[in-house]
């Protein structure tokens, strides 16, 4: 087992840091485009159910038969794999995003108003940083389920830890299946918890001391 | 409608610094409703006046109130501040100059007191030296110490600091109008009549035009240089002097809401400066307290009030336990119930109740020390008050009632 990761430390590290790297653009893309979303649904209430009913359904979906949908679009390569994570990510940042919106306190808003803050201010400097916290919750949620799904996506020949994983499928009973299968999961395990550590760092430090739990 | 620069240590007492405020035939309709919230309201707000709006739940002074900085657009009619149509220009700019501040203070959680405060001067572009130097003005303004409280939270202050933060954003860019919803609506009985006689002491010297929205008779009464009293949709019932519509109500249903007893809402209408003040014996903090406790001994007193250096009382301690100390001590200002100048007998008496002394404190601008004031003196005047009435009443013989029907 050490023989087999001192013999691939580099290679491991890469596609750890790959794996990483996949996870962290898809979730920043799947933060704008869901805050973005809930912006609209806040401001057009009708399109709320329809909003809840997209991440309830989306998440449903299996992550193969997506790629499956999406393959013949994009190809096989790590477009699709970002495609794919990304709109997992989407999910649980928009269901969270729309909820924390609607549960700033329109008399703050109005007060806001009042003093004659612009529309865009009134999103930027109230609603959003009021909104933080729980959009913060739904991207670290987001984050944890990107880790999976990035293991997925290796599939599609995206990058990442995934690969090793359907290695370790594809050899079963060879020599190095288990370790390959190993190598995968664990290196996932450990990139994710580093992740939420830092997701954690990053809550600190945006979140705004008065409204912290 | 320029925005005087001048911050309000500086500003003469007196000058007035408000803009007069104008509704002509004013309607609001809100859609799918059959009845007008408000129905055609036409009223002028002079400078430099606090109006405070009275009126049943429902009809409609929130709605009015909310007219005049356009959160609510009226469906006719036109508003005009200091001549000008407020729609001349867009919605933001006019709101900018017009402080609003609504109950229990609606702070922004995320910032700190001073952020929230600084939230107009810095859309005005204010520099960050001017607006650091305006936030301490301002908190010192409305009695808060801005070492202590401008990095606070609001999570980290109470309700009634809240509220005094509140009034110190509304103030903030020196805005001619400031417009108060319930201002003190979520506040305990005490603490609302400090935030009252502080809100009288600022208008002292600031001379804004002020529109306060209550649900409370006597709040009006002890804020309000007029009363606007509204009946369902918006109808005025009588806009007047305090003083007049006591003494002379327009219809019964001002007469009902006014509330009976007359005599003893005389008490909501003398101030407490209009009484002879007490001097007894004071001190500075960090005196020696051997001359201290001397001339508290010529003057016959049992207690001691104890002055900062900036003349504002702090404690108000007995004689024993002034002796226990080599020198005059303090405690924190806050922990002191002082009434304001402006405050009513009614409020004397009332925190007379909950004082050790049976006394109270009074304080003029920025909470200087004037004088105290006792009970015998509030029931003095109040003797007084009644016969002089009962006088008038036989000189007068049965006019004043014809009078007031008419
Ligand atoms: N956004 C709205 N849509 C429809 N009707 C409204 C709206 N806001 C207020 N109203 C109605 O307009 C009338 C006046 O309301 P307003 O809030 O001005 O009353 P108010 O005098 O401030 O009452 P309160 O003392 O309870 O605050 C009420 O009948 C109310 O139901
Ligand atoms: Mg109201």
């Amino acid at each position: 087992m050490w023989d087999f990761i001192g013999e691939r430390g580099d290679l491991i590290a890469f596609n750890a840091l790959q794996h990483a790297n996949l996870v962290l653009q898809a979730v920043l893309v799947a933060t704008l485009v869901a805050v973005a979303l809930a912006v609209l649904v806040n401001r057009f209430r009708v399109l709320d159910p329809i909003a809840n009913t997209i991440s309830a359904i989306g998440l449903t979906i299996p992550s193969f038969a997506l790629v499956g949908l999406l393959l013949p679009l994009t190809m096989i390569g790590a477009t699709t794999a970002f495609i794919c994570v990304a709109f997992y990510a989407t999910l649980p940042i928009l269901r969270n995003a729309v909820v924390g919106f609607a549960q700033v306190d329109e008399t703050l808003i109005e007060s806001a108003r009042g003093m004659g803050m612009s529309e865009a201010s009134v999103l930027l400097r109230v609603r959003l940083p009021l909104a933080w916290p729980v959009i913060h919750a739904g991207v670290r949620t987001s984050v944890q389920m990107s880790m999976g799904i990035a293991a997925i996506a290796a599939y599609v020949l995206g990058p990442g830890l995934g690969g090793y994983i359907f290695t370790g499928l594809s050899q079963a009973g060879g020599v190095n299946a288990v370790n390959y299968a190993l190598v995968g999961t664990v290196g996932i395990v450990i990139v994710a918890v580093i992740a939420d550590l830092l997701m954690l760092l990053l809550g600190r430090v945006t979140i705004s001391k008065g409204i912290r739990a | 409608m320029t925005q005087t620069e001048s911050s309000p240590g500086s500003s003469p007492e007196g000058a007035i610094s408000g803009a007069e405020l104008r509704l002509e035939n004013v309607v609001k309709r809100y859609p799918g409703q059959k009845a007008a919230a408000v129905e055609s309201l036409s009223l002028t707000i002079p400078a430099g006046e606090i109006v405070a709006f009275v009126g049943p739940s429902g009809c409609g002074k929130t709605t009015s109130l909310k007219m005049i900085n356009r959160l609510i657009e009226p469906t006719s009619g036109t508003i005009r501040l200091d001549g000008e149509d407020i729609r001349s220009e867009s919605a933001t700019s006019l709101r900018r100059k017009i402080g609003y501040v609504i109950q229990g203070g609606s702070l922004f959680p995320h910032m700190t007191v001073a952020t929230n405060v600084a939230v107009v001067p810095k859309m005005l572009g204010w520099d960050s030296k001017r607006i650091a130097t305006r936030v301490d003005e301002l908190l010192d303004l409305v009695g808060l110490d801005p070492d202590r409280y401008r990095d606070r939270y609001p999570r980290e202050l109470s309700g009634g600091q809240q509220q005094r933060v509140g009034v110190a954003r509304g103030l903030a860019a020196d805005p001619p109008v400031l417009l108060m919803d319930e201002p003190f609506g979520a506040v305990d009985p005490i603490t609302r009549q400090r935030l009252q006689d502080e809100l009288i002491s600022i208008q002292r010297e600031l001379r804004k035009t002020i529109v306060c929205v209550t649900h409370d008779i006597d709040e009006a009464i002890k804020l309000g240089d007029r009363i606007l009293i509204l009946q369902e949709g918006a109808k005025i019932a009588q806009y007047d002097t305090p003083d007049t519509i006591l003494a002379a109500p327009a219809n019964d249903f001002v007469a009902d809401f006014v509330g009976a007893g007359s005599s003893l809402k005389q008490l909501s209408l003398t101030r407490v400066r209009s009484l002879d003040l007490g001097q007894p014996t004071t001190a500075h903090v960090g005196e020696d307290t051997g001359p201290v406790v001397r001339r508290a001994e010529e003057a016959g007193d049992d207690s001691v009030v104890v002055l900062d250096d900036r003349d504002r009382p702090v404690a108000w301690p007995w004689l024993r336990q002034v002796r226990h100390n080599d020198r005059v001590q303090s405690t924190p200002r806050e922990l002191l119930v002082t009434l304001d100048q402006a405050a009513t007998l009614n409020d004397a008496l009332d925190t007379m109740l909950t004082s050790a002394h049976s006394k109270v404190i009074v304080t003029g601008d920025r909470d200087r020390y004037l004088g105290v004031v006792d009970f015998e003196s509030v029931t003095e005047h109040m003797r007084r008050t009644e016969r002089d009435a009962a006088q008038q009443m036989q000189d007068a013989g049965g006019h004043e009632a014809v009078d007031a029907d008419g």
